[in-house]
């Protein structure tokens, strides 16, 4: 606890300090530490969580191919729950939809080989981190002549996603606590222009409590000190120049694109597409899906949340109604969905000591 | 597969599949039946082969039921057979009962190979040895392949009352302590880990087990110190302990470094993205004891191999009445609320 009562020792004044990872959040709510940290310390809780950003048209897009186009449609257990505009994929599996739970598109080839009279379509959703096992599918398929497999790529990237936050004129966040595993992935050099540009403090930091901890205290030294400059506090995992291999298997198979985020709108250059070299493994490219645009529901904040404007128990419908049997949005399913971690861990008693 | 499965062969048949007509109820029935599910399960009233058993019971009795449709039938440490035993012999056992007799019912889905179905029965026998009870009754349907999943199990007990047994909700007061009488979620890492499309390489076997002895030897020593038992299957710890707070109106506070928990099995929650406290468990109990009689009680679970690792996991308290409270292990607070729907893992 040395980091803690360090942090209590540092503080002098009120820091709102956002983590950006769906993952740092939960572990902050569930180990207890937001209501452990001195209460000059306000943490906001950023857009890091792959299946809470993920479009409602996508979803409506995985839906109509798994119901209408006879495709066994595969994908990490996380995007089931979450509402498209008219139902879940889980109401769709219900319904006799082929859709299966992986934890790895490699699994999602092998299903392909197993059924070669079935299209097999993998849900392929994720920051940077999900990247490289999703690009290594396609150039595993690629090489094993597998021609009835494709992805449904959903992938979203983390600098811009900070880059928007910081430009929304209402923004108060004055540090930034990265994401250490899209780091392991992608190293640290894409963050430098960001410190730089923002004159914000930012520290790579990792997921266990005492990670996150150390983290907060490397981020309150700074703000404190009136620093701003890249720290790593996660240097087990994280290379300054990431994972080599990893991003060549990425920059293979995907190229940046603009992306639209859940919430968020339009973001551009914030996410990767197939290139059209693997056009054959492209799901958008194989089926013609012709799914007119979803509206967001009007009711659901999550945009506010993401940004870190809000929290979740300031939405009038947290824990009433939306709950995680009947969401609104994403952010209430997904594991690292803020509201799914407010209703979980706290019991509509966040912020409050119980 | 049964230990014993060596010195009992399957017998000679003329098929290896079981198909409709052994379900008819006909000559295909008897000769399913008579090919070992009778001589296996052999007893006096099952032997009399009659359209139900008289039973002669004493005192009060305790009565329950349960049905299992566990995927795949055969996993780590057990299969469906001994898990529909245990099932209902630990559910008699959480209420304070020293289980007698059980009902048996299969629903076959046609093709489940006899070797399988032999395998299953053979898992039975094993296990109502194990727990000392009787299968007295029971019924065998067999439906359309794509209309059940392989075999479906129901098994139904009843057993009579310890005399000292006093397992009543309303007993529990604040002060009281809740003990897990083994390690967590051992049951639902084994399935998940044999599940399609995980293939993770493990050596967690399921827990399930018998846990009716120990129960008897519990309420032998501290009686009606005991105020409720429980056998935290589907939906883990966290939901019985939600129940009981709920149905009580009394809080629950958990500590996360006293939950007992077997190393491989943590670690296989973690990179699933699972919650131990969620995880299914077949052969644990939880039970709720007075302050003064919980040593007693520790020692008493210590001297059996099914509760080698109890520990005292948590306490009632008149504060935060409803909710399960838990400190984690670097001292923060939170609240441990019931699981929605079934536990989906996460993406990264």
């Amino acid at each position: 606890m040395r980091y803690l009562e360090e942090i209590k020792k540092t503080v002098t004044q009120p820091w709102t300090i956002m983590e950006v990872c769906g993952g740092q959040t939960h572990s902050l709510v569930k180990n207890g530490i937001l209501n452990m940290l001195p209460k000059e310390i306000n943490m906001v809780h950023g857009p890091g969580c792959p299946v809470c950003v993920t479009p409602t048209s996508l979803i409506d897009k995985a839906i109509y191919l798994a119901e209408e186009k006879n495709v066994i449609l595969c994908s990490f257990g996380d995007m089931l729950r979450v509402p498209g505009s008219g139902k879940s994929l889980l109401d769709a599996k219900a319904g006799g939809a082929d859709i299966r739970i992986l934890y790895s598109p490699l699994e999602a080839v092998k299903i392909a080989e197993q059924n070669p009279d079935r299209e097999v379509v993998f849900f392929a959703v994720g920051f940077e981190t999900t990247a490289p096992a999703n690009a290594l599918s396609v150039l595993h398929a690629e090489r094993m002549e597998v021609n009835n497999y494709s992805i449904l790529a959903s992938h979203v990237l983390v600098p811009p996603a900070i880059k928007a936050v910081m430009d929304d004129p209402e923004s108060k966040i004055e540090a930034f606590l990265a994401a250490g595993h899209v780091c392991t992935i992608m190293g640290t050099s894409e963050y430098h222009p960001l410190v730089a540009a923002y004159n914000i403090p930012m520290v790579v930091t990792g997921f266990e409590p005492i990670d996150l901890l150390q983290g907060i205290l490397m981020a309150v030294k700074q703000l404190e000190a009136g620093e701003a400059k890249l720290e790593n506090q996660y240097t087990r995992m994280v290379r300054p120049d990431g994972n080599p291999n990893a991003m060549e298997a990425i920059y293979q198979v995907f190229e940046v694109t603009d992306r639209t985020w859940r919430g968020m709108s339009n973001i551009p250059e914030s996410g990767y597409q197939v290139k059209a070299a693997y056009a054959a493994y492209d799901a958008t490219r194989k089926f013609s899906v012709n799914i007119a645009e979803a509206p967001e529901n009007p009711d659901c904040i999550s945009g506010a949340i993401m940004k870190g404007l809000a929290k979740p128990n300031d939405c009038p419908n947290f824990g009433t109604k939306c709950t995680p049997e009947r969401p609104l949005g994403a952010p209430m399913v997904s594991s690292e969905g803020a509201c799914a971690a407010y209703y979980h861990f706290s019991g509509l008693l966040a912020e409050q000591e119980v | 597969m049964s230990k014993m499965s060596l010195s009992c062969p399957m017998p000679k048949l003329d098929f290896e599949t079981i198909t409709l007509g052994h379900g008819s109820g006909g000559k295909l029935t008897n000769i399913l039946l008579d090919s070992g599910v009778f001589e296996v399960l052999k007893n006096d009233l099952l032997d009399k082969r009659h359209d139900g058993a008289i039973l002669d019971l004493k005192g009060k009795v305790a009565f329950t039921t349960d049905s299992f449709v566990v995927s795949p039938i055969f996993f780590p440490g057990g299969n469906i057979g001994e898990l529909a035993v245990n099932g209902t012999v630990n559910d008699l056992a959480m209420c304070g009962a020293i289980p007698r007799y059980l009902s048996l019912s299969f629903i076959i889905e046609e093709g489940l190979p006899m070797t399988e179905f032999w395998s299953i029965l053979l898992s039975i026998r094993d296990a109502c040895l194990a727990a000392g009870v009787q299968v007295v009754t029971g019924d065998t349907k067999v439906v359309e392949r794509g209309k059940g999943d392989k075999i479906f199990i129901n098994t139904t007990g009843v057993g009579e009352v310890h005399p000292d047994a006093a397992i009543d909700l309303t007993r529990i007061e604040p002060g009281d302590k809740i003990v897990l009488s083994g390690e967590l979620a051992a049951h639902g890492m084994a399935i998940m880990s044999v599940r399609e499309g995980l293939e993770f390489e493990s050596q967690i076997e399921s827990d399930t087990q018998p846990l009716n002895h120990l129960a008897k030897e519990l309420l032998d020593e501290v009686g009606n110190d005991i105020k409720l038992l429980r056998d935290p299957t589907r939906g883990g710890v966290a939901t019985v302990l939600n129940e009981i707070a709920r149905d009580r109106d009394l809080g629950v506070s958990i500590a996360q470094r006293d939950l007992p928990i077997n190393d491989q099995v943590a670690g296989a929650c973690e990179l699933l993205g699972l919650d131990p406290l969620y995880v299914a468990n077949e052969g644990l109990f939880l039970a709720v004891v007075a302050e003064e009689a919980v040593d007693r009680f520790l020692t008493k679970c210590h001297a059996n191999p099914v509760g080698r690792f109890a520990k005292v996991i948590g306490t009632f308290t008149a504060q935060h009445p409803k909710k399960v409270v838990m400190t984690s292990s670097i001292g923060g607070k939170r609240v441990v609320s019931m699981l929605t729907g079934e536990q989906l893992p996460r993406i990264c």
